[in-house]
């Protein structure tokens, strides 16, 4: 490569006939074209003529903003050129380095710091700007250090554009520099008296961010901003002095009650939008409890919502969201206009309105809100369809379907809903069907009537997204088969030749279900015979019978009906048991060859009971003889023993349950298993759960779901009597009736004529309204169901979730700067007796508030010092302190500084005998 | 920090502008350009000037055939957003006279100055379009 000639210099392409060269580059080539300037820039870019020097960083500085081309490479041309006399030469130099280097590790940062102070101190005020600009875009933590004291000059310039520009790029340096806070912060803090807007829009900007971070080191400069709440007549300004305040009137109670009031006036008088809608977002998120002010601002928000503007929409939703936590019939009042937003052109505005509704849910309108989102979801688009199901479905199953108080309701629009075209919410709809099953014992039959709909629905089979739901719905009705109507019809659906469709562990879960059908089906027969003792010899046991029937009464929940397990005796008869025998047999004989292993070991299980009780079918149909009598009498307590494993009732289990059983002695858990890990490591177990269980609380219980159904497989004697014990044992863990909470309620029934009527948007309107103002439920009457949960598990997981605050560095500089130096000390306390148990007693709020302990400290400063005087007293203390080891710089500083602490010693001293009076902490009583 | 970065694409979805108030290094800003880009331009005219995009708050407002997008914390007004681009067009257009997409493109420079001008660190700090133009104009001067 050849270095930079005169002829570069002459014929070098400007950043004009770049970009216009770039323009006329035919797609495809642009890449070589790009290469190929990159190769000018690079030999341009070294001449020593700083024009040529410049115009190459102008076209690379383009090509990288624009076409994302690295020019990491360059940093040092940037600094080089950064020294160059001419302004413009300068600007160039100082904007690329502002927009490629990376504070991080751009390690030529440093080549700078001497320009950027020479251009700090310049008496041109372009340049100083300029380095200004450019020191807040690539400020790191060296700079910082570095250039604080030209800073700190420039925090009192008399040129406003510099003193506004100092002042912004002040929150960089303190970002990345704390100490600096020492130095800057006083002057900072004068400007907020400075009657420039710019200025003034700069410092209230700043201090907006600072206090984002840790509101309460910030709290005594409360009167400041206040008066310029009052007196400012900026928009801009406002509406960041309001951001400050919604950040300080929570911590301070005293200073909501005082700003409360401009606050309404400026909602009231001011035209502007944006501020308007400040005052309201200040008013919902930090007075809320000043009704009067609520109710303007939530007036406001209507005003908002009735307009055509969708940004306006937009944000008064969002508005009402903040509402909501807090005041849900400010939300319900507005709900005509949220409904409408449902269905808005702008997806972010249905959005929000749906977020709104779901605020709204309540155990009173729960049906008719689900009812219209439904309508909703059916016309919109899959995206937001399966939007709003997932929000119902989180809303409804919230805290143990808190809302939900009819669960046969329920249980029907969870089948509603995995119905919906495009939905795609199955393994949620899945987990509640299995979850309800477990948890709510009066939804079971109507529970296995919706599971029977999905289940023989063969064009259900085709549609992927629903077989998380089949395969919840398979486990239902094999579960729950005694309060099926009609057995056979079930195990036929669950043999259908489309159950191919299916993935093999949702097809595993058919068959287990098949088993359990066929299982209950033989039983019903055998003790239908036994009853009737047609054939007193196969079951010539009496204890037997008995016992069955005694276990058959514990089994079969009964619901307030007949028990549906009479229905089938009807049809059960021996031809009958037989046919669906062989139909089993029939639709399983293949699979036994299956390649899945879930689906092959289910399959081969039931063929082996088949198998099994085949002889006896048939033996009892050809009267028997007397060794067949023999086989059929062990065949039948086979059946019986495999029934009643069967039959013994799934319970949630707790999360916390497997910590409570204590490990016995001399158990070693983990190190035989890590060998294991080592030895099977990259081995994929069999996925055993097929029901997606999301939640983590059920994953026990599927598991436990699927150790039985393999206890049933071996066909082992003992185990029913090895749950029972087990039961006995732990009883503890096991659901009790003392375990579950029971709330009774009223609930109005889920076919109300009434209910049927309402349709519209505008009924659920009128309907949510009546219900929520009267606050009276339905007369009908009937208890809720019992929901089975356990009190601990969920609860302690909340409560281990702990937010720990990062001590801030800047806020503890600021606390010191404003608060003076004792808070490190305890000095003051001794020199303020009569206030130090208050302090105390301060700090202790603090602590709970804030579990941080800067801001301990911090408190129980602000409690036992004045605001303006301990500001001055901390001065006075760090310059003392700092004087001792700095340059020049500082004793300048310090003549201006020791005038103020004098001042401030005046003031603080009668400042605090006012704060005495009146027990106010933290705010002098002047202002409030 | 309020303002985190100030976008201006064309129709065709080609960044004209990318100033960023926080480091991002290439991939990253041209990932972010491009998901927001892809969000923003497909929303019609009907529809609100808000997009949330990751932790971002996304303000637009089309100009002709020109896109202004400025990514706000969540704590940033958005109207006041809204001002704000109006007031950078306003600006420009002063400057420029009807400023077009080739004005920014050939001055690119002169856009980043005004910006410079107006937010620093993220914050505003200048609403008098006399203000933000006064030392573009003493450069023009000169030069």
């Amino acid at each position: 490569m050849t270095g930079p000639s005169l002829m570069d210099s002459l014929f070098q392409r400007s950043i004009d006939d770049l970009i216009k060269a770039l323009r006329l580059t035919p797609p495809g080539t642009e890449a070589a074209f790009v290469a190929k300037a990159i190769e000018e820039i690079r030999r341009e870019i070294r001449s020593t003529d700083p024009h040529t020097k410049a115009s190459a960083l102008q076209k690379l500085t383009y090509l990288h903003s624009l076409h994302g081309l690295d020019m990491s490479w360059a940093a040092f041309h940037s600094v080089e050129l950064s020294s160059a006399a001419a302004h413009s030469h300068k600007r160039t130099a100082y904007l690329s380095a502002a927009l490629s280097f990376n504070p991080a590790t751009t390690d030529v940062i440093l080549l700078l710091t001497h320009q950027l102070r020479k251009d700090l101190s310049s008496p041109n005020v372009h340049d100083v700007s300029l380095a200004l600009s450019t020191l807040s875009s690539i400020c790191n933590s060296d700079l910082a250090r570095d250039l604080t004291p030209e800073l700190f000059t420039l925090l009192s310039s008399s040129k406003v554009t510099v003193r506004k520009k100092a002042i912004a790029t002040v929150l960089r340096v303190f970002e990345q520099y704390p100490d600096a806070v020492r130095v800057c912060f006083k002057r900072v803090v004068e400007n907020l008296e400075n009657s420039d807007m710019g200025i003034l829009s700069a410092v209230v900007g700043l201090f907006c961010e600072l206090t984002e971070n840790e509101p309460r080191s910030y709290l005594p400069l409360a009167p400041e901003f206040y008066k310029i709440l009052v007196d400012c007549k900026n928009n801009w300004v406002l509406i960041k002095v309001l951001k400050i305040f919604a950040k300080l009137a929570p911590l301070e109670p005293r200073l909501g009650k005082r700003v409360v009031e401009p606050i309404c006036e400026i909602m009231k008088t001011m035209g502007a939008k944006s501020l308007v809608f400040e005052c309201v977002r200040t008013i919902l998120t930090s007075l809320s409890e000043y009704d009067s002010a609520v109710k303007l601002a939530v007036n406001k928000v209507r005003e908002f919502l009735s307009e055509d503007d969708p940004n306006l929409k937009y944000l008064g939703l969002q508005a009402l969201a903040i509402v909501a936590q807090k005041d849900i019939l400010a939300v319900v009042e507005n709900k005509d206009l949220v409904v409408k937003a449902l269905s808005d052109s702008d997806v972010n505005i249905r959005f929000e309105a749906l977020r709104l509704v779901m605020c709204m849910v309540s155990e009173d309108n729960v049906m008719e809100i689900c009812r219209i989102l439904i309508s909703h979801a059916l016309k919109s688009d899959p995206e937001f369809c399966n939007e709003i199901l997932g929000f119902i479905l989180l809303t409804c199953g919230r805290n143990y379907y808190e809302v939900v108080f009819d669960f046969d309701w329920y249980v029907l629009f969870l089948g509603e809903m995995a119905r919906v075209p495009h939905c795609q919410k199955g393994d949620e709809i899945a987990t509640q069907l299995i979850d309800i099953g477990m948890r709510v014992k009066d939804a079971r039959s109507q529970l296995v009537n919706v599971t029977r709909e999905l289940v023989i629905d063969p064009a259900l089979l085709g549609n992927p997204f629903m077989h998380a739901v089949l395969s919840a719905a398979a486990w239902v009705s094999g579960e729950y088969i005694k309060l099926s109507r009609n057995p056979f019809e079930i195990i036929e659906a669950l043999l259908q030749p489309r159950t191919s469709l299916l993935s093999p562990s949702v097809r595993a879960i058919y068959i287990h279900s098949a088993f359990k059908v066929l299982m209950f089906c033989v039983y019903s027969y055998l003790k239908l015979n036994g009853e009737e003792s047609s054939l007193p010899s196969t079951l010539t046991d009496s204890e037997l019978v008995s016992d069955v029937e005694l276990d058959d009464h514990n089994m079969i929940v009964t619901n307030g009906q007949a028990p549906s397990a009479s229905s089938i005796t009807h049809h059960l008869t021996q031809e009958s048991l037989l046919a669906l025998v062989n139909l089993v047999e029939i639709n399983l004989g293949p699979l036994a060859g299956s390649n899945e292993v879930e689906v092959l070991e289910r399959s081969t299980n039931v063929l082996g009971l088949i198998k099994l009780i085949k002889p006896m079918l048939l033996g009892s149909l050809n009267d028997c003889e007397g060794d067949q009598t023999k086989g059929e009498l062990k065949a039948s307590e086979t059946v019986k023993m495999i029934f009643d494993s069967c039959s013994e009732d799934l319970g949630p289990v707790s999360v916390n349950a497997q910590e409570k059983v204590p490990i016995p002695d001399g158990l070693v858990l983990k190190e035989n298993l890590d060998d294991l890990e080592e030895i099977c490591g990259d081995i994929k177990l069999p996925v055993l759960t097929s029901f997606s269980l999301v939640r983590p609380q059920f994953a026990e219980t599927s598991n436990s779901a699927e150790c039985q159904g393999k206890d049933e497989s071996e066909l082992s004697t003992g185990s029913t009597s090895l749950l029972a014990e087990h039961r006995k044992r732990h009883g503890l863990y096991y659901l009790s009736p003392g375990n579950t909470v029971t709330t009774s309620n009223d609930y109005p029934p889920a076919h109300d004529p009434k209910d049927m009527a309402i349709d519209e948007d505008e009924d659920l309107a009128k309907l949510t309204e009546k219900s929520l103002l009267t606050g009276k439920k339905p007369s009908q009457s009937k208890p809720r169901p019992v929901v089975v949960r356990f009190d601990d598990g969920e609860v302690t997981n909340a409560a281990t979730n702990r937010t720990e605050i990062k001590a801030g560095l800047i806020s503890g500089a600021v606390n010191e700067v404003l608060l003076g130096d004792e808070a490190t000390t305890s000095s003051s306390s001794r020199r303020k007796p009569p206030k130090s148990r208050r302090a105390a007693e301060d700090s202790n709020v603090s602590i709970t508030e804030y579990k941080s302990d800067a801001s301990k400290i911090d408190q129980s400063e602000h409690s036992k010092a004045g605001l303006g005087g301990s500001k001055h007293n901390g001065h006075g203390k760090e310059r003392r302190r700092r004087s001792s080891g700095k340059d020049k710089e500082h004793d300048r500083k310090d003549k201006h500084k020791s005038d103020s602490a004098a001042y401030g010693k005046h003031r603080s001293r009668h400042r605090a005998d006012k704060a005495v009076e009146a027990q106010a902490p933290v705010i002098p009583d002047f202002l409030l | 920090m309020g303002i985190r970065f100030v976008l201006m694409v064309n129709k065709q979805g080609q960044t004209r502008l990318a100033q960023y108030y926080e480091y991002l290094n290439i991939e990253e800003r041209r990932a972010l350009e491009g998901e927001i880009v892809r969000k923003c331009l497909t929303r019609n005219e009907q529809q609100c000037s808000f997009v949330e995009h990751r932790n971002y708050k996304v303000v637009y407002r089309r100009y002709a055939s020109l896109f202004f997008l400025v990514g706000v914390d969540n704590e940033e007004n958005e109207l006041a957003i809204l001002e704000f681009i109006h007031l950078l067009v306003e600006t420009m257009d002063r400057h420029f006279g009807n400023v077009c997409e080739l004005d920014i493109m050939f001055h690119l420079e002169k856009a980043h100055f005004m910006l410079e001008e107006m937010v620093m660190n993220g914050c505003i700090v200048e609403t008098s379009k006399a203000n933000i133009l006064s030392p573009i104009q003493l450069l023009d001067k000169a030069s």
